[in-house]
């Protein structure tokens, strides 16, 4: 069903999305624009401050905040394809304004029309059936914010389960974390290693060919502890699938001969 | 107790690398989250227990000196007394007083994290008293001669081969000689050398889930019975407990103990949950001729109202921990104080001091799994951001950190150079990553690449690309 008029929605890349897997990008567009909606991506987006957030910098994650707020406000809803992103606009941008009588209102209307994007396809668009193949046993990581804040836990596989040929084997632990904490993986590497390793034992577990996931940091992570381990296993986002963007796209941290 | 919070990262590494220690945690973690998962899945209440508990305990925080009060005239209303210690110092000196009284000789000991808090057993061995632990777990820990690395599972870093051995060696002034391998021997000869402790025991010292504030009472769970050969067979009983175990009523009680087995250990309720109120009156059968309760501060008055007062709601179930992929890959002795796991992270900072203990707030992913199961409701991610928060304003992470923080912020907050910055990140990534898609290792970032590679950029940046294809 699509709406009408078109939604207005403003696509926040992420910044790893943008740097280092501009295909999510793409894919993320390409979905919104078959469920219906105007993609616009403004070119002043950044980042959403969660590294200064998490690190204790209140300064820099409200200004980061009132950046973003001030080029996406404008549109009708703000899609990331990242549930730690969004959570981080969703959840905690109006607890950085909280005090800030300005900005607290503003804050809380912005926060309230950002989502992450499998769940505004599905619960905002009600969009459900993704043209896409992937004939491949693959399973899904939750990525651990999207799932705690934002409850995003049914829609990513709701999506999944309409694309030709794909097959989803579960984690036999589909709460873990994989152990990127975004600053945490650089700060403590022995026990995010330890932690992502343990991921990897459970995704071969499942005998997924393909592990996805809603959250290149997530991904980034768990692809380049797989390709260290020389895994066949290959990591997708999950909105290239639904998009049916992988066939000439190297998995993250693959070549193209590998594909 | 003596602090190592200050050596997390060597700590753990080092735990990382115990092969036997890793066998310990793998095999308690499944153990605790399948069972917890398993009792709750069939308590449809379960949340509106979490909400009632919750507001039982915030209730009670809000007027906690009238509760306190309350407890304890009705601890001398049953003959017994209630002495009040602002710091671990002073609960040290209450007690070992009470123990000099008593003329003690043995002192036998029933699980109590604020007895590792107050570091209680060194003073009194100081004194020249036996302190016998009775909790199985805490009993093998003290034959280690190492602290708990776990709030209710104090012994769950070690192998069954480490007890056999720990028995083996300690039990021949007993006259056991024999090793024994399998667990209900060793559980059976630890209770044998335990019973007789019991008897001969002076002074018992035991814990306190709650303080039951309209009778008196003081209640503590356990699944051995230990805690109540502590309390009823000595001449003198005393409880150590933290002033926010206080609830105003029996039937609070009864409602968060319906969380507090459950979220510890899988269990409905505990083998035994005792009430213990007053001495021993005429006509009982057993019982102290004297009860004392230390009620101990040591900061917790500090923490109401303030940014760290949802910690006071927290029952010590350990579920956090259980659930905490930090605390599963090191276990509790990388945390290097009493409390470890994600609620230690929150009190050890606020009792030892955040630049002690700096790296407890920081060694966590954010993941929320800890909040997410924590029967009270206690927001822990939000707390540790709390002591991040303090960190940075007070400076304490090192310059590079710092430095770091302070040019990615200037660069995000310039969307024109953040593009060019990006760009030529990107361009220098991807002639690293040549055609592998991938690197191997690289200058800067040899945490990443000491165990994963690094991903490369796919080609230019997404905004470069969508720009060129849709021009505005």
């Amino acid at each position: 069903m699509t709406p009408e008029p078109p939604l207005n929605v403003g696509l926040f890349a992420t910044c790893l999305v943008d740097l280092f897997r501009p295909n999510v990008g793409f894919a993320a567009a390409k979905l919104l624009q078959a469920a219906g909606c105007k993609v616009y991506v403004p070119s002043q987006q950044t980042c959403c401050g969660q590294p200064a957030f998490n690190s204790g910098d209140l300064a820099d994650s409200r200004a980061l905040a009132e950046q973003v707020i001030t080029v996406f406000e404008k549109f009708d809803y703000i899609v990331l394809p990242s549930g730690s992103c969004a959570g981080m606009m969703r959840r905690h941008y109006p607890e950085l304004f909280a005090d800030d009588p300005k900005w607290r209102e503003r804050a809380q209307n912005f926060a309230d029309r950002c989502y992450e994007l499998t769940s505004f396809l599905t619960d905002i668009c009600h969009y459900t059936a993704p043209k896409a193949r992937y004939p491949h046993k693959v399973t899904y990581h939750d990525s651990c914010s999207g799932m705690r804040e934002l409850g995003v836990k049914t829609q990513p596989r709701q999506l999944l389960q309409q694309v030709d040929g794909l097959q989803l084997s579960e984690l036999r632990d589909t709460e873990a974390c994989c152990g990127f904490g975004g600053t945490f993986c650089l700060k403590y590497p022995e026990i995010s290693a330890r932690i992502v390793n343990d991921k990897i034992e459970d995704i071969h577990s499942t005998e997924a060919d393909t592990v996805l996931a809603g959250d290149l940091g997530c991904l980034m992570n768990i692809a380049g502890r797989l390709r260290r381990l020389n895994s066949p296993v290959k990591a997708y986002h999950v909105a290239e699938v639904l998009a049916d963007l992988t066939a000439d796209t190297p998995a993250i941290g693959q070549s193209s001969q590998e594909v | 107790m003596q602090i190592h919070s200050h050596e997390f990262k060597e700590r753990a590494v080092t735990a990382l690398h115990n092969s036997d220690l890793q066998r310990a945690l793998a095999k308690a973690k499944g153990g605790f989250v399948d069972k917890r998962r398993a009792v709750i899945d069939i308590l449809p209440e379960f949340q509106a227990l979490r909400n009632r508990a919750r507001e039982i305990k915030e209730h009670t925080l809000a007027n906690l000196d009238f509760y306190l009060e309350q407890f304890e005239q009705q601890v001398q209303q049953q003959g017994g007394q209630v002495h009040w210690a602002e710091n671990p110092q002073q609960a040290r000196d209450i007690i070992l007083k009470l123990c000099r009284e008593a003329n003690a000789r043995s002192v036998t000991k029933g699980k109590s994290m604020i007895s590792e808090e107050i570091a209680l057993n060194e003073a009194l061995e100081a004194d020249g008293i036996e302190v016998v632990e009775t909790d199985l777990g805490e009993y093998i820990i003290q034959l280690a001669k190492e602290p708990p690395s776990h709030i209710i599972a104090p012994a769950v870093h070690k192998t069954r081969e480490q007890i056999s051995d720990l028995f083996h060696e300690h039990h021949q002034k007993y006259g056991l000689t024999q090793r024994l391998t399998e667990v209900p021997d060793l559980v059976n000869e630890a209770r044998q050398i335990l019973r007789e402790k019991y008897l001969q025991a002076d002074v018992g010292i035991t814990g306190a889930n709650f303080l039951i504030a309209e009778t008196g009472s003081t209640v503590i769970v356990t699944n051995e019975g230990n805690g109540d050969l502590t309390n009823c067979l000595p001449k003198v009983h005393i409880v150590t407990a933290s002033l926010e175990k206080v609830v105003p009523t029996l039937e609070d009680a009864s409602t968060i103990l319906r969380l507090l087995g459950r979220s510890a250990t899988g269990q409905e309720m505990t083998s035994y949950t005792t009430f213990t109120t007053g001495n021993k009156r005429d006509g009982d059968v057993s019982g102290p001729e004297q009860f004392h309760v230390v009620l101990v501060d040591n900061g917790r008055s500090k923490m109401l109202g303030n940014q760290f007062h949802d910690m006071l709601r927290c029952i010590r179930c350990g579920a956090c921990m259980n659930h905490c992929p930090v605390y599963g890959s090191i276990g509790g002795h990388a945390y290097g104080w009493v409390y470890p796991g994600p609620m230690g992270s929150v009190l050890t900072p606020l009792m030892i001091g955040l630049d002690v203990a700096g790296d407890l707030p920081n060694a966590c992913t954010m993941n929320g799994r800890c909040e997410s199961v924590c029967p009270m409701s206690i927001p822990l991610s939000h707390l540790l951001r709390q002591h991040r928060i303090q960190q940075f304003e007070r400076q304490l992470p090192d310059l590079r950190t710092r430095l770091g923080l302070r040019v990615w912020s200037f660069v995000a907050q310039r969307p024109r150079l953040y593009r060019f910055a990006t760009g030529m990140a990107g361009r220098v990534l991807r002639l690293l990553g040549g055609r592998r898609g991938r690197v191997r290792s690289l200058p800067l970032t040899g945490s990443w690449t000491a165990s994963r590679d690094f991903p490369t950029p796919q080609g230019e940046s997404f905004i470069q690309q969508w720009q060129r294809s849709n021009p505005s």
